[in-house]
């Protein structure tokens, strides 16, 4: 088994190669505007540092969000496209389940959260690092207040809002190498992963920029 | 130029709007062109919501490839190159399509060419008429844009000569069209009911044609807004708005300005072809105006079927298959979406090859940024 793990839903442009037991080459670069010309260069590194070559991979596995949506697709079409030419499943996991897994939290429960922008977060409850308890979705801080009284919270998001999130800490931002890991030990356990669809949350901005195509109902 | 054996093979993948596009051409022939349109989706807004258009390119990517090939009947193996529309467009739109060409390269092990949208719209008339005459004259006008351009060589010289600096085209046959309440979209309608009408019926004005106007500059908002008084006079007035006369006269104001330009740019530069794409250009109209002076001039019309004129993919493989043809250098895995490409730039070539022209990116665009696009 080789997989190749990325994910673009935070701030970070992350890639790693996983070969079933541990993780054999990984890249983080953090930088939120640039997702589109920094990942396939990371694939590129990351295959050479490992000595083999795309054509080795048995699976690609993808963070699938949530996270904001341009940099998010970077990552999903490009693991979309992989698996088209390559003929080897693409599995997604939540953005959040990996984030949860790397805070190596044994005893919960506990809060993931990460920047959604716009005064948000996208978050999730989890009992453990493995076990998530609610479904992702997308508040201000101030709204969740009561729901993630108490409780530590790992993520970007949660760092960002600490009168919500008092016992924050990171890591701040999803690692391809912990999404690998838990995806291996997911398959390993029989466990089916989910069709790598975005989890956006939010519905699309009806904004109509000026000068574009004018699309008048029929 | 490749022998007739060794034409290259060329996936093109064009996502700069609503259209989610995929092309497979060999050389200057058109084995297939798939298309995925997000077009009903945006209809309720009244306008491309790039979101809307960005999340239905990252669905409709991978079955239209297939589908691409499928229609080809190739195999992804056998392809030279991958060829992707790098910019002008909607920024999120364009970079879905570049992921996704960037990844299927990548994994293919094919050289990579990010490509300009604008020089794709000219070099598709090499699928329909064999290879472009150098130079050509083109004429692009759809409901993006409206540009005069001129090409010596199109994989490395695109000369803007002008472009709208209002509205496009395609967009003032919308609007008219929604004045005269006959409905989405306005160019067929407004061409179908001019046939009945009389273009001569009234003078709406032409825009920038005075002597001190820009020689090949276009504007279209004073004409859509004259269209749009006397419409609404009459209707003040409690009379009949004659439909077929108003239409047959809109259109024979723009079609007059658009094929004056163009055959006079001609002439001024001594060029003996003109090439007319973009969605407008199935206007009959149009080919009809630019027929009769194109013949009167001397000058060669080359006028793609509509199918090609609009956004697609063919195109972009068209201009792919041209990059690998005279050896141009192929893009980076760090080629980026660039929403305003210049029209100067026909591709984005890699950091650390030699190429033919050179590439300074200052962005010196045509005279109207906000038109460049689709
Ligand atoms: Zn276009």
């Amino acid at each position: 088994m080789l997989l190749l793990a990325l994910d673009t839903a935070t701030p970070a442009v992350t890639v790693a190669l996983h070969d079933g037991t541990a993780v054999v080459a990984a890249s983080s670069q953090v930088d939120a505007r640039r997702h589109g010309e920094l990942l396939l260069p990371a694939v590129d590194r990351v295959l050479a540092e490992a000595g083999t070559g795309l054509d080795a991979v048995t699976g690609v596995v993808v963070g699938i969000g949530p996270g904001p949506y341009t940099g998010l697709r970077v990552g999903l079409m490009t693991a979309d496209t992989f698996g088209l030419a390559l003929g080897v499943p693409v599995h997604g996991v939540c953005t959040l389940d990996g984030l949860a897994y790397a805070a190596e939290v044994d005893e919960g429960p506990f809060v993931v959260a990460t920047d959604a922008r716009r005064k948000e977060v996208y978050w999730a409850r989890y009992s453990d690092s493995r076990t998530r308890v609610t479904e992702p979705s997308v508040d201000r801080p101030a709204d969740i207040a009561d729901q993630v009284a108490g409780l530590p919270a790992v993520g970007a998001g949660a760092l960002l809002y600490p009168e919500t999130f008092p016992e924050a800490r990171g890591p701040e931002h999803v690692s391809a190498a912990a999404l690998a890991a838990l995806a291996a030990e997911r398959l390993a356990a029989g466990v089916e992963l989910p069709v790598p669809r975005p989890l956006y949350l939010r519905r699309p901005d009806a904004q109509v920029p000026k000068n574009y195509k004018v699309v008048t109902p029929k | 130029m490749a022998d007739s054996k060794d034409v290259p093979l060329v996936l093109g993948i064009e996502t700069s709007c609503d259209e989610t596009g995929v092309g497979i051409v060999a050389g200057t022939t058109l084995l297939a062109d798939a298309i995925a349109s997000s077009v009903d989706e945006h209809a309720r807004f009244g306008g491309v919501v790039p979101e809307v258009a960005s999340r239905a390119h990252l669905e409709a990517m991978v079955p239209t490839i297939e589908r691409a090939l499928k229609e080809a009947g190739v195999s992804a193996r056998d392809l030279d190159g991958i060829a992707v529309t790098a910019g002008p467009g909607l920024a999120g739109a364009l970079l879905v399509g570049v992921s996704a060409a960037k990844a299927y390269a990548y994994a293919l092990g094919k050289p990579l060419y990010g490509v300009n949208h604008l020089a794709s719209h000219i070099c598709v008339d090499q699928l329909e008429h064999g290879p472009l005459p150098e130079p050509t004259m083109a004429l692009l006008v759809s409901g993006g844009h409206s540009s005069l351009l001129l090409s010596s060589d199109i994989t490395s010289d695109v000369r803007p000569m002008g472009a709208t600096i209002d509205d496009a085209a395609g967009e003032a046959f919308d609007k008219i069209a929604r004045v005269l309440n006959l409905g989405f979209p306005g160019g067929p309608v407004i061409d179908r009911y001019a046939k009945e009408g009389d273009p001569r019926a009234i003078a709406f004005p032409r825009g920038l044609t005075g002597p001190r106007d820009p020689a090949y500059d276009f504007s279209f908002s004073g004409l859509k807004t004259s269209v749009a008084r006397w419409i609404e006079a009459k209707r003040a007035a409690g009379e009949e708005v004659p439909v077929r006369d108003v239409a047959a006269s809109f259109q024979e104001a723009v079609v007059d300005v658009l094929t004056r330009k163009a055959v006079r740019a001609c002439k001024d530069e001594g060029v003996d072809h003109l090439m007319i794409g973009g969605g407008v250009a199935a206007n009959t109209r149009l080919r009809a105006l630019a027929q009769e002076r194109c013949e009167a001039a001397g000058i060669r019309l080359r006028v793609p079927r509509p199918k090609l004129c609009t956004d697609n993919g063919a195109m972009v493989a068209a201009l792919g298959a041209e990059m690998v043809a005279r050896n141009r250098a192929p893009s980076d895995w760090e080629l980026s979406a660039d929403s305003s490409l210049p029209v100067t730039d026909p591709h984005v070539p890699g950091h650390g090859h030699s190429h033919g022209h050179s590439h300074s990116h200052d962005h010196v665009h045509e005279v109207s940024k906000g038109n460049l696009y689709t």
